[in-house]
């Protein structure tokens, strides 16, 4: 195992991240902050309680899942795709790193990234909401994997582009609407009979369902369904990733 | 010796379906320096990109020190730097910053003061803290430099290191390829300046459409087909060589004023006597005369260009 690349790796990343800190962590907290403004206080105070949590703090975790969802996938995406772009990308080719090594650090930078803006909205959202956490452990375990499982499915989105486009594309025209339709802002128990069956088939809201379950108890799924899909994706995004590397794909002509 | 660098039977053939190798089999022994000559397009920068791991090989092998490429590709680049042909650095990080990432991406441990030597070696040391991005594209070439020897590397790729650089900074460049080669270094560089393999190189090969056509040490390459001139510049134009002096060394040219002599100046005998006494017999006066050395320039341009070489 070659730790020094993967500190090398980590390090270089989290070091741009600490360039780039205005766009990375004031746009999202921006942009929460403004949700709760709009959906918390002026909707908000008109809309019911969700079985007891007034409406701002019910969207809580699903602004949290929202920007982290978004975020690791551009991070991690930008990450691997840049070096790509600009021909960089020859030297952790010549290097004497694995692919695992490779991936494994871009994640682990792009996650950690994502967990702190995950954090930071949390705290955000305090000033603005009541906020109450039942489950800590299962709040950060759901938050970490998440941040995971997204960065990973961001460097996958990030290998495959060849181009600017391809690079937004995919976060525009399926994760943002997954997200609104995930349950981010309503529990589907308030839609149809037809649009919940529907729902369901939509990966994001057991994530979101899950991680609103460890503030508030409150579900739109089984907790256990929530991390055993979370797990199934994360499985998936690792046996694409194995299948990259063992390949060349878009990596190495 | 094993050898430093192994390749055999190498071949690639782009996903375009265009080959741009074809089986190469070459070994280059530690310590040498090698410099692979060649039109553009002829291969080169694929068969370096080969060899260090940037692209696949449809078929065929490469060991590093007898490490296999692709099956123990860790022992084999580990020992390898690489100075690509295209000046491709990060924008936004500093000198010092990209050259220690380096270090540590091949697995090095943090060395501070070796990466300082490095930085010294190329006149980077003032601009350690300057972004890349603030360099001029000379600059920026020591800094790909930097990031390849900052490993330790056993076995340097250069990629055309001296396209577009000024007369200094070639020199500086030869001048490290003598100090790489003193440490033991194995070079293998590619270059266009024909003086620059002439200056540096132990061994010239010369790469055409992706086949490797010559082989050689430099000096006995040389010697074998680079043979000296000595040109003549008649008093009176002559309209055909005399005829006691006829030979297939000796040719006029199209105007009949200059008679040129091939010969091979380390022959025991030249014959360059024995031409100037049948000139004078024959009554011919020059009025000046020069010899010419030809250069590893005009064997390659022979060799590249020739049809004898297939
Ligand atoms: N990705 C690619 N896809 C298809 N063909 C390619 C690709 N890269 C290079 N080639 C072709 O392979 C051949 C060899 O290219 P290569 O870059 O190895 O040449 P070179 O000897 O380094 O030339 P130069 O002196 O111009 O650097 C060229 O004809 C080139 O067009
Ligand atoms: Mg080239």
């Amino acid at each position: 195992m070659n730790l020094h690349a993967i500190a090398a790796i980590y390090l270089f990343e989290m070091a741009r991240t600490g360039r780039t800190l205005l766009q990375s962590v004031v746009s999202p907290v921006l942009s929460t902050a403004l949700y709760f403004v709009v959906f918390g206080s002026a909707i908000g105070s008109r809309m019911a309680e969700v079985e007891g949590v007034s409406y701002g703090a019910f969207l809580v975790p699903g602004l949290i899942m929202l920007s982290l969802l978004t975020q690791s996938i551009s991070n991690a995406s930008f990450a691997i795709y840049f070096p790509k772009f600009v021909g960089t990308i020859f030297e952790h080719l010549s290097a004497p790193v694995s692919g695992f090594e490779i991936t494994f650090s871009y994640v682990a930078a792009a996650a950690t990234k994502s967990l702190i803006l995950g954090l930071i909205i949390l705290a955000t959202s305090w000033f603005f909401v009541p906020v109450r956490i039942d489950h800590p452990g299962f709040m950060v375990l759901f938050l970490v994997l998440t941040c995971v499982t997204f960065s990973l499915f961001g460097f996958i989105i990030g290998i495959w582009a060849d181009g600017f486009e391809k690079l937004q594309i995919v976060p525009l025209l399926v994760v943002t609407p997954l997200t609104f339709l995930g349950g981010s802002f309503y529990s589907i128990d308030m839609l149809p009979p037809f649009w919940r069956s529907v729902s369901l088939l939509n990966p994001v809201l057991y994530l979101v369902s899950g991680f609103r379950w460890s503030f508030y108890g409150l579900a739109d799924v089984g907790v256990g369904l929530s991390l055993a899909m979370t797990a199934a994706f994360l499985l998936l995004d690792i046996a694409v990733v194995a299948w990259i590397f063992r390949t060349g794909y878009r990596l190495k002509k | 010796m094993s050898p430093a660098i192994s390749i055999r039977d190498l071949s690639k053939t782009y996903e375009s379906g265009f080959q741009a190798l074809r089986s190469v089999t070459l070994d280059i022994a530690p310590g040498e320096i090698f410099a692979l000559l060649g039109s553009n397009g002829a291969g080169k920068t694929t068969l370096i990109g080969i060899a260090c791991g940037i692209l696949n090989a449809s078929s065929g092998t490469v060991a590093i020190e007898g490490h296999d490429t692709v099956s123990d590709y860790r022992a084999a680049r580990s020992r390898v730097g690489l100075v690509p042909q295209e000046l491709t650095t990060d924008a936004f990080e500093t000198v010092w910053a990209t050259v220690s990432f380096s270090r540590g991406l091949f697995g090095r441990p943090r060395n501070p003061a070796l990466i300082e030597r490095v930085l010294r070696d190329l006149s980077l040391w003032d601009k350690r803290d300057a972004k890349i991005l603030t360099l001029s594209g000379g600059m920026k070439r020591r800094v790909l430099i930097a990031k390849a020897l900052s490993h330790e590397p056993t076995i340097l790729f250069l990629d055309e290191p001296t396209a577009g650089v000024d007369v200094e900074l070639r020199r500086d460049m030869w001048r490290l390829v003598r100090d790489l080669r003193e440490r033991g270094v194995t070079v293998v560089l590619t270059t266009h300046y024909i003086e620059e393999a002439e200056e540096m190189a132990d061994r010239v090969g010369v790469i055409r459409g992706g086949e490797l056509i010559l082989v050689e040490e430099k000096t006995r390459l040389m010697h074998r087909l680079g043979g000296k001139k000595l040109t003549l510049q008649l008093q009176e134009p002559l309209r055909e060589v005399p005829a006691g002096l006829a030979s297939e060394r000796l040719s006029l040219s199209a105007d009949g004023r200059e008679l040129v002599y091939s010969y091979d100046a380390q022959a025991e005998r030249p014959g360059i006597t024995r031409l100037l006494d049948g000139l004078l017999a024959a009554g011919i006066g020059f009025a000046d005369l020069r010899t010419e050395q030809s250069t590893l320039e005009d064997i390659f341009v022979a060799v590249v260009h020739g049809d004898d070489a297939r």
